[in-house]
């Protein structure tokens, strides 16, 4: 197992050297430079400021020469500055992956819970009208569009009882944590509610097909009680086809939800990877990719790991 | 992006539930309450430094923080906000001097205001103005307008309060120094020990919330990236005081979640230069108007279409003129914009002072229309389309922003409009940065809807003076797109800007607007108008329509009962 991890961990570096040029070079093949889009919002701005600010900024020079530049640094530790933040790219990325973590840390542990609960309560009783009901939720939850979802929770909460914040992280001027909390509940739910619909489906068909299994049906010949067979039998088995999904799901942690960031007005690490791309701001995006690609794949690595625990018939070569 | 798109689409089917709600979510509040104030706007500053980007968003925030010298007023008249006066030939502050070869420049004198000083106490001075024009003045600062600074050959000072600058170019708008925002001194002089490290280092960047970088009647205290802004009353102020004990600018950008954040009442306003497009504004107004006051301001961003004259059949004035008699654009204006959006005549807003109306208007005539065409040899076929005497059919691509909804919807109405004279246009639009950043400069368009933007008697160099069309040769800069070419134009912007004389400008820019109605090197629509949605309550809130923000005048807002 150690050298099965060892290789993984090995090519994990190889993808993200790989994944570095191709984002660098995907974003730098956008018509388009940040001197341009400033050009375009200063009608009195001179075509000797643009190619003064551009050879400042190093925009004018090749894409590789910037790619090994950047590469060079990054090598050193030195990340780069944000332009579009101005400041450092950790010093903008730290406090939005903090906010990403805070929002979907919480929604995914809840949406899983909640998935498991209603995924094992559809597959044991298939067909039946507790069934239908969970598939009903599971559809609505996959087919409503986010942010339609996002904007009624706003409509109903904020805007019609004015229990909750419509948006942002905080009242400004604020410290308190209980405003901090409440600024969380819209956004947290919406997340909830698409992503436990969403794992929800997945872990009934796992448990559909556990229940069916011959050890199953040998555990109850056995005596075993149901909550037993469900807990000690069943859901481990389950849990390896859902494993995969979850660990696929992680990166989402560290990239962000962007539609939702972007109703509630929540400053994390989805909407600010969009406005780094859109932006061109190459340091920015790239450190906050590279993040969201590394953590999946170490996700992955994880899940990869867990399936001999869960399922001892897996070995690794 | 496309989830963004769909957004807008699926607005209509939130509408009714918006309205719904709204009912249950407005309930009166009355103005002794309202010493805090929050504004929506859709965009976050990335720096507040005043001399480094080019952001709505910083302008907004800074006209509440810092004073700039001059700007233009809501009459689109020049005034001195952090001076005592404004420089001219009349009252000796501007005097004129010959330099070499002929060239003439102008000595400016200013005055800072006596009672000015930065928020931490420390007073406005010339020391300030000197430090300002050194960043200004290094290439390495990362100063994103310096023109004024090029121009600035020196800097004479009298006392603490009094300078003069040495500008090497008479223009007529030479008391405008807009761009010369003052930096204070004292606490970014250790920020520019290394000067290509200034933009960097800036301390609006790494201590936003310092009083001392702020003058103006509001300073910042909290400074939440990508969230909100928090401004408080600036303690050393002696001008007239802002009546909010604070006031937050929050940064919501789907205007959607925007209007939704106004009816819960988490903001009070949406600002008008960042806030709701006209077609958003005037939906949100039908369902909720009677709650809020709601002003229409049109300004200085004309949306027009480019024509490439570089394609032959577009290359004939005819064609053009008859493109736009094609079009009934007042009728556009009332059924999409119920009539908010001015049509225009040429590219220069009534309301400036180079506006003449003694120009060819061009008013819905489709058979005016259809007989030029038949004149310039584009005969109508059995399909209802026009056809040249090589069977080659009158067809044009239309491009705009794609994703832009007001645009889009112009767009079908253009079309439709245009296929009633027998002329076929395909649409095939483009996300903006694609545009602007790529089809625009290489010239690869034939018809192109967008906006200019621009300032109160901007004279049109960049977009219609000859050596502005973007080429191989000059790398591709340069904003004139439909690559037109007139040595009468040259010359009349070589004039407008030079000539001091108001009334002969006047004539300058008559001409000028003249020549560009009879040329048509792009077809104008209309001057977008800016929605400002405001609590009843609030009062003094004037929109300019120029680029000067509401800000820059917030010590006129207050609550009333």
């Amino acid at each position: 197992m150690i050298r099965f991890a060892a290789i993984r961990l090995v090519e994990i570096m190889a993808m993200l050297v790989l994944m570095s040029f191709v984002i660098y070079a995907l974003i730098g093949l956008m018509p388009g430079d940040p001197i341009d889009l400033m050009r375009s919002a200063d009608p009195r701005m001179s075509t000797a400021d643009a190619a003064r600010l551009k050879a400042l900024y190093g925009l004018d020079q090749p894409l590789l020469l910037r790619y090994m530049a950047w590469a060079r640094q990054a090598l050193a530790g030195d990340l780069g500055y944000s332009r579009l933040f101005a400041a450092p790219v950790w010093q903008a990325l730290l406090p939005r992956l903090g906010n990403s973590l805070l929002l979907m840390g919480p929604s995914f542990v809840l949406a899983f819970a909640v998935a498991l609960g209603l995924g094992t309560a559809a597959a044991r009783r298939p067909h039946s009208r507790l069934d239908a009901a969970i598939n009903l939720f599971c559809f609505a939850g996959v087919s409503l569009p986010t942010f339609w979802l996002a904007l009624v929770l706003i409509l109903v909460f904020a805007a019609g009882f004015g229990w909750l914040p419509a948006s942002g992280i905080a009242t400004a001027g604020s410290s308190d944590i209980a405003d901090r909390l409440r600024h969380l509940v819209l956004p947290a739910t919406t997340l909830i509610l698409v992503s436990a619909a969403s794992y929800t489906r997945y872990v009934r068909a796992a448990m559909r097909e556990a229940l069916a299994q011959d050890h199953i049906r040998t555990a109850r010949a056995k005596g075993a009680s149901e909550a037993r067979v469900i807990m000690h039998h069943a859901l481990r088995a389950a849990l390896v086809p859902v494993t995969t999904i979850l660990a696929l799901s992680f990166g989402g942690l560290v990239s962000g939800a962007l539609v939702t960031e972007t109703m509630f007005a929540y400053p994390g690490m989805g909407k600010l990877i969009f406005d780094a791309v859109m932006g061109n701001d190459y340091n920015l995006a790239l450190a906050a990719l590279l993040l969201a690609t590394a953590v999946t794949m170490v996700a992955n690595l994880a899940a990869d790991l867990a399936y001999a625990w869960l399922d001892p018939r897996v070995s690794y070569r | 992006m496309n989830v963004f798109r769909e957004t807008q689409r699926t607005r209509r089917c939130i509408a009714p539930l918006v309205g719904l709600l709204a009912s249950v979510a407005m309930t009166p509040v009355s103005a002794a309450e309202h010493d805090v104030l929050s504004i929506g706007i859709t965009q976050f500053p990335a720096t507040l430094n005043p001399s480094i980007d080019v952001m709505a968003a910083k302008s907004y925030v800074l006209g509440a923080a810092l004073r700039p010298f001059t700007v233009y007023d809501a009459e689109w008249k020049l005034a001195c906000l952090l001076c005592t006066e404004l420089p001219s030939i009349g009252n000796g502050l501007a005097v004129t001097v010959d330099l070499p070869e002929g060239k003439k420049g102008i000595d400016l004198t200013y005055t800072i205001r006596p009672d000015a000083r930065w928020a931490d106490g420390v007073p406005v001075t010339t020391a300030d103005v000197r430090f300002t024009y050194e960043v200004g003045r290094n290439p390495q600062s990362g100063v994103s307008n310096a023109e004024l600074y090029r121009r600035i050959t020196g800097i004479d000072v009298k006392d603490d309060r009094t300078f003069t600058l040495h500008v090497d170019k008479l223009t007529f708008d030479y008391a405008a120094i807009h761009d010369f925002m003052l930096l204070p001194a004292h606490i970014e002089r250790d920020a520019f020990a290394e000067p290509a490290q200034y933009r960097l280092r800036t301390h609006y960047n790494t201590d936003p919330t310092n009083p001392g970088l702020y003058n103006g009647p509001y300073r910042v205290t909290e400074f939440v990236a990508g969230s909100h802004i928090l401004l408080e009353p600036n303690p050393h102020w002696a001008g007239p005081p802002g009546r909010f004990r604070r006031i937050t600018v929050r940064t919501i950008e789907n205007t959607a979640a925007l209007e939704a954040n106004l009816l819960s009442g988490t903001i009070d306003m949406i600002a008008g230069e960042l806030g709701l497009p006209l077609d958003e504004g005037l939906a949100f107004a039908k369902r909720n108007g009677e709650a809020f006051q709601i002003i229409y301001k049109p300004g200085l961003v004309y949306e027009h279409v480019d024509v490439n004259l570089a394609q032959p059949a577009l290359a004939d004035r005819r064609v053009r003129e008859a493109l736009i008699l094609g079009l009934d654009r007042e009728a556009i204006s009332q059924s999409l914009f119920a009539g908010r959006q001015p049509v225009a005549d040429s590219f220069v807003n009534p309301l400036d002072l180079g506006y003449t109306g003694e120009v060819p208007r061009y008013r819905h005539d489709p058979a005016r229309a259809e007989a030029l065409l038949e004149a310039s040899g584009w005969r109508k076929g059995a399909d209802g389309l026009r056809r040249d005497a090589q069977g080659q059919k009158l067809s044009f691509e239309l491009m705009t922003t794609a994703g832009n909804r007001s645009r889009e919807l112009v767009e079908q109405v253009l079309q439709s409009q245009w296929r009633g004279i027998g002329v076929d246009v395909r649409i095939k639009n483009e996300p903006a940065r694609v545009l602007f950043g790529d089809t625009l400069p290489h010239r690869r368009f034939e018809l192109a809807m967008y906006a200019w933007i621009s300032s109160p008697e901007n004279v049109p160099r960049s977009i219609l003076h000859s050596s502005e069309i973007p080429s191989a040769a000059n790398g591709f800069v340069g904003q004139n797109a439909t690559g037109f070419t007139s040595t009468e134009m040259d010359r009349l912007i070589d004039a407008l800007e030079i000539e001091l004389d108001p009334n002969a400008r006047k004539t300058l820019w008559a001409e000028a607007q003249r020549l560009y109605a009879v040329e048509l090197p792009s077809l104008p629509l209309y001057f977008r108008s800016d929605v400002f949605i405001l609590p009843k309550w609030l009062t003094g809130v004037r929109p300019t329509g120029n680029q000067s923000p509401t800000t820059l005048w917030i010590t006129d807002w207050s609550a009333q009962p």
